[in-house]
């Protein structure tokens, strides 16, 4: 199908783009890649009065990465921020996530923050900002503020952004040191949103026991839903942890549901199944970086 | 009631157009409708076929999932129209199709063929797995994957025997000004 009609606004400067989506009001929509926004306008799921198109605005497209994390621009494309490897190396989770968002064609066009705006309980990127608690940094008219990621995302496709502001950046900070990463899921097609997904970030001290632990869940919650895995984990070495104990604590908090694509059941058994996997998988991440550059060390096959 | 128009400057296959678009036109019809470039199909309309793939500053893009206007920013537009080069000798993607079978209907080809051009200037030698995703965003009901995965890896030797080769290639990447064989369009 076709776009209902719409007043379009290409502003070029950011300030300008803040006073039209105010004066537009509730019937104002951003306009960035588009990769979510415009086939919900082709469906006609989504017919905004008003878009304001904020590729032509200056100095967003940048990826600034230091010590502390990475701040991703609201224009930067998933494609680009893949490719980062300054970016990689600082949040590895980042690209971990990146590449299990829908194809490379649509990662050339796609926003990470407008991905994070969008709020699908389903998308990669809000899980990743949420489980390393990043947070965005938004534009309105009083002013800018940075909203944490466990504020920002408040329910399905809702977000803590006010009308009228804009995302300028997403930041996601460096997980502690000694940290690993890991971003599995399980989809009907390759490409598609997940039936589950988790992403998970293990930690270890220097005598490689566990000292801390986190999964973030997608498609199985109205929002990303990060569970703290401690209770069941820390203190253990990888190889004795009790996988199947966080995977009890990940049970408990998840809310699937039914759909076409995967009853709630199935859904429930991914989670549990994917928990001790991509524990597994942040651990052996987390061993290697303990080890720092070289052969890698200890294997954890006992884990799985 | 009468929608706004736009007046947009759009560069595809090296020629610049000028056309007047309500804000709502997608690229993929502007392309169709408005310039004749039939080429360039539409399938699902909502970025899950393929179908209306195109070359946006190169990369691989949704044609459905971009308006017009906002495309007109880009510097350069490439639909299957203007893959073949100068002489009007088929891409090396066109020509490893024709080889290897890898079209039957034909109305996903044109899709496969932007996208893998734009692919294979970013990976130049892929493997058989890494043939099988980058081409797993388009869908295909006729012909099967089978020969579309294998004229990826053929294309990709194809293209690099011209790159070695030369003169072909040389041709094909110099900059602007084109060649004026389309006959008076401006």
């Amino acid at each position: 199908m076709k776009p209902s009609a719409f007043t379009y606004h290409a502003p070029t400067s950011l300030d300008d783009a803040v006073r039209v989506l105010a004066e537009a009001g509730p019937d104002g929509k951003v306009l960035a890649g588009g990769q979510s926004l415009i086939p919900m306008m082709n469906m006609r799921l989504a017919a905004p009065a008003v878009l304001v198109d904020i590729n032509r605005l200056p100095g967003l497209d940048t990826v600034r990465v230091d010590t502390g994390g990475v701040r991703v621009g609201a224009l930067v494309r998933h494609t680009d921020l893949e490719d980062d490897a300054q970016a990689a190396r600082t949040v590895p989770l980042l690209r971990q996530g990146l590449r299990l968002v829908a194809h490379p064609v649509i990662r050339n066009r796609g926003t990470t923050v407008g991905s994070i705006v969008h709020a699908d309980p389903s998308a990669e990127m809000p899980a990743v900002l949420a489980l390393l608690g990043g947070s965005m940094e938004v534009r309105g008219p009083s002013g800018t503020r940075s909203v944490g990621a466990a504020d920002f995302f408040t329910g399905p496709l809702e977000t803590g952004m006010a009308e009228g502001e804009i995302a300028v950046s997403a930041y996601f900070p460096r997980p502690a040191p000694g940290s690993g990463t890991a971003f599995v899921e399980i989809a009907r097609r390759s490409g598609d949103y997940a039936m589950c997904g988790v992403a998970a970030v293990v930690t270890l001290d220097a005598d490689l026991r566990i000292t801390a632990a986190r999964c973030c869940y997608i498609s199985v919650a109205p929002v990303p839903l990060v569970v703290d895995m401690a209770e069941a984990v820390v203190g253990a070495v990888p190889a004795s942890a009790d996988l199947s104990a966080a995977a009890d604590l990940a049970a408990d908090r998840i809310e699937p549901e039914d759909d076409i694509h995967a009853s709630a059941d199935y859904r429930a058994h991914l989670a549990r199944v994917l928990t001790e996997r991509a524990l597994a998988e942040a651990a052996e991440a987390a061993l290697r970086e303990t080890a720092g550059p070289g052969p890698h060390t200890t294997g954890i096959g006992a884990m799985r | 009631m009468t929608e706004e128009l736009h007046e947009i400057r759009l560069r595809v296959n090296g020629i610049v157009h000028t056309v007047s678009v309500p804000a709502r036109r997608l690229l993929s019809d502007c392309l169709r409708h408005d310039l004749g470039l039939t080429g360039t199909h539409v399938g699902c309309e909502h970025g899950v076929c393929g179908a209306c793939t195109v070359l946006v500053d190169g990369r691989p893009m949704r044609s459905c999932l971009m308006f017009a206007v906002s495309a007109a920013q880009h510097e350069d537009i490439t639909t299957v129209e203007g893959l073949a080069g100068p002489g009007g000798e088929p891409h090396p993607v066109q020509r490893a199709f024709a080889e290897c079978h890898a079209l039957q209907c034909g109305f996903c080809t044109p899709g496969f063929l932007t996208l893998i051009a734009g692919y294979l200037e970013d990976n130049p030698d892929p493997s058989e797995e890494e043939a099988r995703e980058a081409v797993s965003g388009n869908l295909c009901r006729c012909t099967g994957y089978q020969n579309i995965v294998s004229a990826v890896q053929r294309a990709a030797e194809l293209r690099t025997a011209e790159v070695v080769g030369g003169p072909a290639r040389a041709a094909e990447e110099a900059p602007a000004p084109q060649p004026h064989s389309e006959g008076g369009h401006q």
